[in-house]
């Protein structure tokens, strides 16, 4: 049994890896890369890495890798960024809620998806704002330029994907719409949006939204920053939502008027449920995109997760020469997880709809 | 009616912000002296230039760090895509490899881990990594030979294209010939165009060859880390989203076209060649188009590792002096969106002629 596993396996390398001279001579420069790039970096990150210690003296070791220690002792800093240390229970609390009420909507077996799905988009909010700002309850007062780390990185990445579904949703109807005043409205805005850098629009709310505002009226800066964030993600939402409005056949639309229906229960029953289902790959990948691009607010003065390791490295406590490295690939690793299992997690519904799709069928 | 009273008040109480903070409005102040300085500037510019003169040095920083990072990610793009395809195990899994970690951690990251961990780790001007002497690498920035052309250097390319135009019309000539000799002609006009033009060269260019003068390099020409690590940066990243493109371009050609052109005895890469890819580029096209402009707008991250394009000598700079963020973001913005909207013009031209002529 174990010599013909072995022989399936030489065929299978022959087969494979060796068929012809280009074959080989890939194989070859393949193997060159893992050799050159991926073992050094396992070699640097696992082998020769710095696991334990409580100042940078233990990382200086020239033959030294990876400055693990670096990580463990920035790691509160990483998570709640400059959260007062006494309240960080209330940020744990914020987590744990957002962790289990997002558990419960992915999980396909867990009930009552519609109720969940409500509490975290009314009643969480109201939660995560009271225990983030206190003020109230006896809770003392964190102002925002406190908050960092991961907790202000998934703050405004969970703000720009609530908000940009429903702005987009609108913004791509009103650009399909039959008036003409909307019309080209929601076009200027969608393209202006789309057409310029991000880091415009964050420069626009942190230096000009001010202007706009009345005396004595001032917005925080996350805040404003908040708002170009969502403003940004709602002009890209609109576009994916429109290719799956432009996918459904007219025929949906017209049979549905010819019922009785009207606009409102034709979109919101009819086209929307269909549009949205086409392009869930779509709207994942903005996800993705605005979990990046969050990472943007740190050129305008906030200590997200980037922002955090960004001052860390600076910090002549922990100078080494693998100090960067360490800082950049563990944030790297950090945002990578998220964004892979999100990209996987989509695949696995995307599979699931189109086979719920062939069963009804 | 409601959208036009708000914007009306909206302007007004700007205005009455910008009156009380003494903030100067209007464009004159591009006339005005910049007084500060710019690392690199492909047109001359000093600190006793106008405002106008620093927006243009920003803009051509901008537009020669997206000429470069479009030529390098479409090389690395296309090439991971071919790849990821590939019926080599090893090759195809170092290119889905390569995707999925590079463009599932942001750019902004990336550009930092470039700037500040690769770059900074490089060896001080004394100990320069180089390559025949020539070209050199350390911390300061890449230092390689600056050419300079004497008078009749413009001979070279002139001979080269005359002789390839010549081997054009004996190719005409011997269509009808397909052995081998007949194609000895033609070689030989071109092979002596290369040698006679690289003979013109060697007598006409002379190269300025970097030389190490107390703690830097005199002679030559520098490449800044900043705009280094913003080439590597955005290339890597926006290559993994071309390489994606590619790939479904190239599987969403009929399969029947490749069994065809291997029945026709096609080798693999002439099948590639001449058959898949003209008819790939028809999907890859749009996608690719955005990824473009994707790339020019993310340029605008180089702020962040003070690469001095146009959003951080203008928006950054300039705005920071003058105070006058409505007029410095508008023009700014209008830029890109000029930019983007003119990108977007060229690949749709292009587009159209590579459309299936229907009758």
């Amino acid at each position: 049994m174990s010599a013909l596993t072995s022989l399936n396996g030489v065929r299978w390398i022959r087969e494979n890896l060796f068929s012809s001279f280009g074959n080989t001579a890939l194989t070859l420069f393949g193997l060159a890369v893992v050799w050159l790039v991926l073992v050094p970096a396992i070699d640097w990150a696992l082998v020769r890495a710095v696991w334990s210690g409580d100042s940078r003296e233990v990382c200086l070791d020239p033959a030294a890798g990876a400055c693990w220690p670096y990580i463990e002792a920035r790691l509160g800093q990483i998570v709640y960024g400059f959260y007062d240390k006494a309240a960080r229970w209330r940020v744990d609390i914020v987590f744990v809620l957002g962790a289990i009420g997002i558990a419960w909507l992915m999980l396909p077996r867990l009930p009552s998806k519609w109720l969940v799905a409500a509490l975290l988009l009314t009643v969480y909010p109201i939660i995560v704002f009271v225990l983030l700002s206190g003020g109230i309850f006896g809770l003392d007062v964190v102002p925002t330029s406190r908050w960092g780390g991961l907790l202000l990185t998934l703050l405004v990445a969970a703000t720009g994907i609530v908000t940009s579904l429903p702005i987009g949703i609108a913004l791509a109807l009103a650009r399909q719409s039959d008036l003409p005043v909307i019309k080209w409205m929601a076009i200027a805005f969608i393209e202006i949006v789309r057409g310029v850098p991000l880091i415009t629009l964050l420069f626009m709310a942190s230096n000009l939204l001010p202007l706009f505002l009345p005396d004595g009226m001032t917005a925080d800066k996350l805040v404003r920053a908040l708002v170009a964030f969502s403003l940004f993600s709602s002009a890209y939402m609109a576009e994916v939502v429109r290719g799956g409005l432009q996918a459904i056949p007219r025929g949906q639309t017209e049979a549905a008027h010819a019922l009785g229906l009207g606009y409102w229960t034709v979109t919101g029953l009819i086209v929307l449920p269909q549009a949205l289902r086409l392009v869930i790959p779509g709207i994942v990948n903005t996800f993705i995109g605005l979990f990046k691009d969050t990472t943007l607010i740190s050129i305008i003065g906030f200590f997200d997760l980037l922002g955090v390791i960004q001052s860390g490295n600076a910090d002549p406590d922990w100078a080494t020469p693998n100090t960067a490295f360490t800082g950049y690939i563990f944030v790297g690793a950090v945002f990578w997880a998220f964004c892979f299992g999100l990209s996987r997690y989509a695949g696995a519904v995307e599979t699931r709809l189109a086979h719920a799709d062939r069963g009804q069928k | 009616m409601i959208v036009a009273s708000v914007v009306v008040l909206l302007v007004a109480t700007a205005q009455e912000n910008i009156a009380k903070q003494r903030i100067a409005t209007g464009f004159g102040f591009f006339d005005d002296e910049a007084n500060f300085a710019i690392i690199q500037t492909l047109i001359p510019y000093s600190e006793t230039s106008s405002y106008a003169r620093a927006l243009l040095v920003g803009l051509l920083n901008t537009l020669l760090v997206a000429a470069l990072g479009i030529a390098l990610a479409s090389v690395i793009g296309f090439t991971v895509g071919i790849a990821r395809l590939s019926p080599n195990w090893l090759v195809a899994r170092l290119a889905a490899i390569y995707v999925e970690t590079l463009r599932n951690v942001p750019l902004l990251l990336q550009l930092f881990f470039w700037y500040f961990a690769v770059l900074r780790a490089l060896p001080r001007p004394a100990a320069s990594l180089s390559i025949g002497d020539a070209v050199f690498l350390n911390n300061r920035g890449l230092f390689v030979p600056a050419l300079s052309f004497d008078g009749m250097a413009w001979l070279a390319p002139i001979v080269l294209v005359m002789m390839v135009l010549a081997s054009r019309v004996v190719s005409t000539r011997t269509r009808a010939g397909t052995r081998w000799l007949d194609r000895w002609p033609r070689a030989g006009l071109i092979a002596f165009g290369v040698v006679s033009a690289a003979g013109i060269l060697a007598f006409t260019v002379r190269a300025e060859v970097p030389a190490l003068t107390g703690f830097s390099f005199q002679g030559g020409v520098r490449v800044i880390p900043e705009l280094m690590a913003l080439v590597i940066g955005l290339s890597t990243y926006t290559a993994a989203f071309i390489a994606e493109i590619v790939r479904a371009g190239i599987q969403g050609v009929a399969k029947g076209q490749h069994e065809a052109a291997q029945s026709l005895g096609l080798s693999r890469w002439q099948t590639l060649r001449l058959v898949v890819m003209p008819q790939a580029l028809r999907i890859i096209v749009p996608p690719l188009t955005s990824q473009y402009l994707n790339l020019t707008k993310n340029s605008s991250l180089g702020t962040a590792i003070a690469y001095p394009d146009l959003v951080h000598v203008f928006a950054g700079t300039a705005l920071n002096q003058t105070g006058q963020a409505v007029e410095i973001l508008t023009v700014t913005m209008v830029i890109y969106l000029t930019l983007s909207l003119l990108t977007a013009a060229a690949m749709n031209w292009y587009n159209s002629r590579l459309r299936l002529q229907e009758r």
